[in-house]
């Protein structure tokens, strides 16, 4: 099927979209690339000529680097680990018959149409406020005094309100996953006698494997760049006990006004998506038949 | 299993799943309710479920503030205009990809995604000086093309793994030439490809409208976005959790509705080619 | 394609609508008296005929955004609201226009402004920005706990009062704090707070040959002074709480005495804001007998930056925002009281407004008694109360005030917030050249 003029035609179609992303790819990351050999201060018109890996040494030896890569990571992982876990258990409850599914579905999902900066705003003032939220009063009248989530866990409070955001999105994938079982591998499995643990390890996980790893794949892709929630939150801190490598660019610069120094922490950070997406892409790329 | 079970494991699953439903939907109902309160009653210990005074002095507080209309005009339009700009450029790419493959198609793809994963902080600088030199800065158009750009490899991947479940057989019934092959991706593959193209839609309408790091960068007055609009109220003075819920659920609640309303459509479509 | 025709629908609407009359774009921080402002300036488009198109932004969003716009030449703003801080870094860049127009004008009489906060926004002579209004800081307290605590304010207190004051104020069982104060990171916010109570200790940013001084022990007394102040008296979850949070536990009636903006006193002493409007008392802020106390020098204020199109209209606009006029058409609308402080001399002679403020003559004090050249107890290279006037500094104090804020939370001990200071400033400050 596939003769030339088929495949000139496919080449033609194609052209459109690869151009318009090489553009924006190449453009913007060869001018950060150039950014960050110089030195370029917005506000300091004094730092200017050739800076050599002055740029690189900077952020690198900047005292929260290790921990923002580290935080990176951590968030990256807790999410996951959550949505994936969390999207599973709920998704395997949505299949069950049950009362007024429909609704149901529709308040499982309303957290994935929460733009990050409002669900961050409303998880800060409205539920881990100790002072008025409903998590401190809640605390309150159990007994307990309030917790001050963003002092004592930032990080955490941060992978709690990410995870909330994307927990939907990774039970649709899942559950539309699990309808697809057809009902006769179910019925086979129950008539061989399988008990409710071994038919989940044997029969629903493996058909869902493959779901797990479009979740995996997608939410990566979002969450090694999560800052709305963290600016809007801790801005970081305490310390830098909530930076990740998003925020430690942002904050040298955009914060510091340092382009050089900002743009090669954005280098850094490109290269660090690359890594963990060839990573990513080993681990779970042969279940992507593409 | 679950066909024959008894109304008693019934009632258990309808209670927990009740229960965890809830729990998940509490920060946006508690929103929805704190939005009626007066500022008073928003932060009073005990606290109050239902407002004891409705009232809707909030919202007309927030229209005085920010013009919402104008904000949420431009977020419909950003994200409509992004995604069908997206549509257009993505369908053909998604078409070859599916009905044309070569070696390089799945390179190809994980290149597109692996664009989505630069850290748009790093990037903004050369986007800012480029936007102003080409007069961009906080027009709707400059918006919906960044949007383009950030969401098309997503858009082009759901159309792929949509066109690919299409037997092939059906579209090469016609001859392939230029101008057959247009009328062919019209009027065959895409009425065939509808779910597949309305969850897409749907999907990168939702992204586009929560992305909050361009859409505030990257405007001032005229084409701010809901975003920005919220980011007007995230920290004001004194008493304001009554208003900041109200903000918060103007800026909501064309997508939760858009979202209630068509989750059939976008769940049908959603799946990434995860369905065998 | 059937899409082509909607999509072309959806830019030509995006187009339209962008194109009108001379409209000025004005960026502002969502502050109660800049939204007051806002809500005012339909007289303003009745009187000349020019549109306003306000972005009313959160303070760092606001700081962030203009700063790139006008850093890169982005022409998105017409008018700019920058601060004390900005103003003359700025203007030695060449980025704003001088408002010669109205240091000009007779009636607008900038010899009226309050000389402290003219300076601030002054560069060799030249006003390049309108302040909208001014503050310092002092101390706010209820005269109803500290009579209860069998304790009397005097009008100018030491830290040692303070603290004595604060504990003794402080019922956890009713929820009341013996002490407010900021905890929330940011170089304005816990940073300009901890720089004026280290100044009224002795200590300094950096000596004359632009050292870092967080290794001194005055910087090591005044952070424990100020940690276990906040340990035994202060709120919990006090580093998230800036002036914004602090403002609101004040008009709840959960703080004993809260030490900020003098501008907060309108909205602590309004009673349709404050449940404890008619019970508030006012002093200097405090000092420990070394020459210098904890307040500040701040001002908000209206600039034009060089790239703006409508430099004319923009100064017509400012100029009516700050002049006498304005003042009266708030006091006429909201009473003398809500009037926006600390600009003009004229407003604390006028016996209308002496009646409604109580705290108008503690605010003029405060605002004189600050003195930006010479901040210290000991010399310093720099200008600036509550910051140093460089440009580095945002970046800077925004990193100190995150590892103060870490030892607020309880996450690290004084001792390592003050080293890591140390070494991270030395750091920006060898990177930006001050360091040979």
């Amino acid at each position: 099927m596939a003769t030339r003029q088929t495949r000139t035609l496919a080449r033609t179609m194609m052209a459109p979209a690869v151009i318009v992303l090489l553009i924006w790819m190449a453009v913007p990351l060869a001018m950060t690339i150039w950014f960050s050999f110089q030195n370029y201060s917005l506000i300091n018109p004094m730092m200017t000529g050739f800076a050599g890996w002055g740029n690189y040494e900077y952020v690198i030896g900047d005292p929260s680097f290790t921990q923002a890569l580290v935080n990176t990571l951590l968030l990256v992982g807790g999410v996951l680990l959550i949505t994936v876990i969390g999207g599973t258990f709920l998704a395997l409850l949505l299949d069950q018959p049950i009362w007024g599914q429909g609704v149901l579905r529709i308040l499982v999902i309303s957290p994935f149409f929460v733009m990050p900066p409002v669900a961050a705003l409303i998880w800060k003032n409205g539920f881990m406020h100790p002072g008025y939220g409903m998590l401190g009063h809640l605390f309150k009248a159990l007994g307990l005094e309030p917790v001050d989530w963003f002092a004592q866990y930032p990080l955490f409070s941060v992978i709690v309100i990410v995870a909330w955001q994307w927990l939907p999105f990774a039970t649709l994938i899942l559950l539309t996953a699990l309808q697809s079982l057809s009902e006769e591998q179910r019925e086979a499995a129950e008539m061989d006698g399988a008990n409710a643990v071994n038919r989940f390890r044997y029969i629903i996980l493996p058909h869902m494997a493959r779901a797990i790893t479009i979740v995996i794949l997608i939410q990566t892709i979002f969450l090694l760049g999560i800052f709305a929630e963290i600016r809007v939150t801790t801005g970081g801190g305490p310390g830098y006990a909530s930076t990740n490598i998003a925020f430690l660019v942002f904050r040298t610069g955009i914060l510091s006004n340092d382009i050089g120094a900002g743009s090669a922490g954005g280098v850094v950070a490109v290269i660090i998506a690359n890594i963990v997406a060839i990573f990513l892409m080993r681990a779970v790329g042969k279940n992507l038949d593409a | 299993m679950a066909r024959n079970a008894s109304v008693q494991t019934k009632v258990g699953f309808t209670v927990l799943a009740w229960t965890v439903a809830l729990l998940l939907f509490s920060p946006i109902l508690w929103t929805i309710v704190t939005a009626f309160k007066t500022e008073a009653e928003a932060i009073a210990t005990p606290p109050t479920f239902l407002p004891l005074t409705f009232t809707l002095d909030n919202f007309g507080d927030v229209q005085d503030r920010s013009d919402y209309i104008k904000h949420a005009w431009n977020s419909i339009l950003v994200s409509v205009g992004s995604t069908l700009l997206g549509l257009v450029i993505a369908i053909p790419a998604a078409w070859s990809m599916a009905f044309a493959p070569t070696k390089r198609t799945k390179d190809i793809l994980m290149w597109m995604l692996s664009t989505k994963m630069m850290p748009a902080v790093g990037v903004l600088i050369p986007i800012y000086l480029i936007f102003r030199d080409l007069r961009l800065l906080d027009t709707v158009h400059g918006l919906t093309i960044i949007m383009t750009l950030i969401n098309l490899p997503i858009i082009i991947w759901m159309l792929y793994t949509y066109f690919k479940e299409i037997p092939v057989d059906i579209l090469e019934a016609a001859r392939m030439d230029g101008a057959e092959l247009w009328n062919e991706i019209v009027h065959v593959l895409v009425p065939m490809a509808i779910p597949g193209i309305a969850s897409t839609l749907l999907l990168n309408v939702i992204l586009a409208w929560n992305e909050a790091f361009w859409t505030i960068t990257l405007t001032s007055g005229r084409a701010g976005t809901l975003t920005a609009f919220i980011s007007s109220f995230s920290s004001p003075q004194g008493l304001f959790l009554a208003k900041l819920s109200a903000a918060s659920l103007l800026a909501i609640a064309p997508i939760l509705l858009l979202g209630w309303f068509s989750q059939k459509q976008l769940v049908r479509g959603l799946t990434f080619g995860a369905v065998k | 394609m059937k899409l082509t025709p909607l999509f072309a629908g959806v830019l030509t609407l995006a187009l339209v609508g962008t194109a009108s009359a001379q409209t000025l774009t004005i960026a502002t921080v969502n502050n109660g008296d800049m939204i007051r402002m806002q809500g005012l300036s339909s007289a303003f488009t009745e009187e000349t005929g020019i549109e306003l198109n306000w972005v009313v932004l959160e303070e760092n969003t606001l700081r962030q955004n203009v700063t790139t716009d006008i850093a890169t030449n982005g022409g998105q703003y017409d008018i700019m609201t920058i601060g004390t801080y900005e103003a003359p870094i700025w203007a030695k860049q060449g980025w704003l226009k001088p408002l010669d127009g109205l240091t000009a004008d007779a009636e607008y009489d900038v010899d009226d402004l309050l000389p402290p906060i003219r300076d601030g926004l002054s560069v060799d002579g030249k006003l390049y920005a309108a302040p909208f209004y001014g503050e310092s800081s002092f101390i706010m307290y209820r005269t109803d706990l500290m009579e209860k605590a069998g304790l009397t304010m005097p009008e100018a207190p030491t830290w040692e009062f303070i603290g004595e004051a604060a504990r003794a104020m402080t019922d956890r069982n009713n929820d009341i704090n013996g002490v407010c104060l900021r905890g929330k990171a940011g170089w304005g916010e816990n940073t300009a707070f901890l720089t004026t109570m280290s100044n009224s200790f002795g200590a300094r940013w950096f000596n004359e040959n632009w050292q870092p001084q967080f290794d001194s022990p005055e910087w090591k007394e005044t952070i424990e002074t100020y940690l276990s102040l906040m340990a035994d008296a202060g709120p919990s979850g006090a580093s998230s709480n800036g002036f914004n949070e602090n403002l609101t536990l004040f008009q709840q009636g959960k703080c004993g005495m809260w030490i900020d903006a003098t501008v907060a006193a309108s909205f602590v002493t309004n009673p349709e804001e404050s449940t404890v409007a008619d019970k508030v008392g006012f002093a200097l802020a405090p000092d420990t007998g070394k020459g210098k106390r904890a307040n500040w020098l701040w001002s908000w204020a209206l600039a034009i930056p060089a790239s703006s199109q409508n430099a004319d209209a923009a100064e017509q606009f400012i100029g009516w925002a700050t002049d006498k006029d304005y003042l009266e058409t708030v006091a006429a609308e909201e009473g003398w009281a809500n009037v926006p402080p600390g600009t003009r001399t004229s407003l604390y002679e006028n016996p209308n407004y002496q009646e409604a403020a109580p705290f108008a003559q503690m605010t003029l004090d405060s605002i004189n008694a600050a003195d930006p050249t010479n901040p210290t107890v000991d010399p310093v290279p720099y200008v600036g109360v509550q910051f140093v006037a460089i440009p580095e500094f945002a970046g800077i104090g925004t990193n100190v005030g995150q590892l103060f804020s870490a030892a607020l939370a309880g996450q690290m001990s004084a001792d390592d917030a003050l080293a890591q200071a140390q070494d991270a400033v030395t750091r920006d400050m060898t990177r930006a050249g001050y360091i040979k």
